[in-house]
């Protein structure tokens, strides 16, 4: 590392909720990019393939480790939403005064949690 | 490793300032940021589709969920889906390897491997989507 001094970096801030939105939005984004997307693959493929395909598939995700993980999905899903819909708020400019920007963090982080268990709470209603 | 002093980086030929003056900005940061934007719109709306779809068909069942995606509404949002979302997840993830990948050279390699990862996986999708929806006969029988 030079020896110059770098810009401030993480250490150096108190922590608030909007920080917590925007790591947990990379988090969930970057995540679905490595678990979310295989697979999304892995089923289409397997549709693709055939029964004895799918059977395997749905085999893995209807095991204990495949429900967290789908679970794992759908909460990186709705949070990613929930925090990128925030993101387009700011976009226009809208939600900088400390307090709201404080508020929305909070509503993004609660949005993701409530979105999943009414995903899970739906898919096993209907 | 790590970031380097101007002089290292540009040693006696000008400083930092005076090869960034009158550039303008990086010419593509814009359209990068726009197209996030715009892909993260398609998301929304197919991602939505298929969570809502996904909550009403009446089970999850290789049957029910092949009928269901062959048909051409399903179809074509799922395809859509695919290319809208390969696409944010590209944009996204340079985005990463951009703040975290310091090295150019490493840089080059993660960035060329993305590339290869996300085409290669929506052609996967794409090409499943097609198969599924145009009827090719299925190992197994149907």
């Amino acid at each position: 590392m030079a020896d110059r001094p770098l810009s401030p970096h993480l250490s150096i801030w108190r922590w608030g909720p909007h920080m917590l939105v925007s790591i947990l939005h990379r988090v969930a984004g970057d995540g679905m990019a490595f678990i979310a997307l295989p697979v999304l693959l892995w089923w289409l493929g397997a549709l693709a393939s055939g029964p004895e395909a799918y059977e395997s598939f749905a085999g893995v995700m209807t095991s204990p480790i495949g429900y967290v993980v789908l679970v794992g999905i759908s909460w990186a899903f709705f949070n990613h939403m929930s925090s990128g819909i925030r993101h387009f708020v700011l976009d226009m400019g809208a939600g900088y005064e400390i307090s709201l920007n404080k508020k929305f963090s909070y509503v993004s982080i609660a949005s993701g949690i409530v979105l999943t268990i009414a995903f899970w709470g739906a898919i096993l209603l209907f | 490793m790590g970031r380097r002093t101007t002089l290292e980086r540009y040693g006696d030929k000008g400083t930092a300032i005076g090869h960034v003056r009158g550039l303008g900005s990086s010419g593509e940061g814009a359209h990068h940021w726009l197209l996030q934007r715009f892909t993260a719109i398609g998301n929304l709306l197919t991602v939505l589709f298929l969570v809502v779809s996904l909550i009403l068909l009446p089970d999850l069942s290789y049957a029910t969920a092949r009928d269901w995606v062959s048909n051409p509404i399903p179809a074509t949002v799922i395809a859509l889906l695919i290319i809208s979302v390969f696409w944010h997840a590209r944009l996204g993830l340079q985005v990463l390897i951009e703040d975290y990948v310091d090295t150019p050279g490493n840089k080059f390699a993660a960035i060329a491997a993305l590339n290869l990862a996300t085409f290669g996986g929506a052609a996967f999708g794409l090409f499943s989507i097609a198969r599924l929806a145009l009827g090719a006969p299925l190992v197994g029988g149907a």
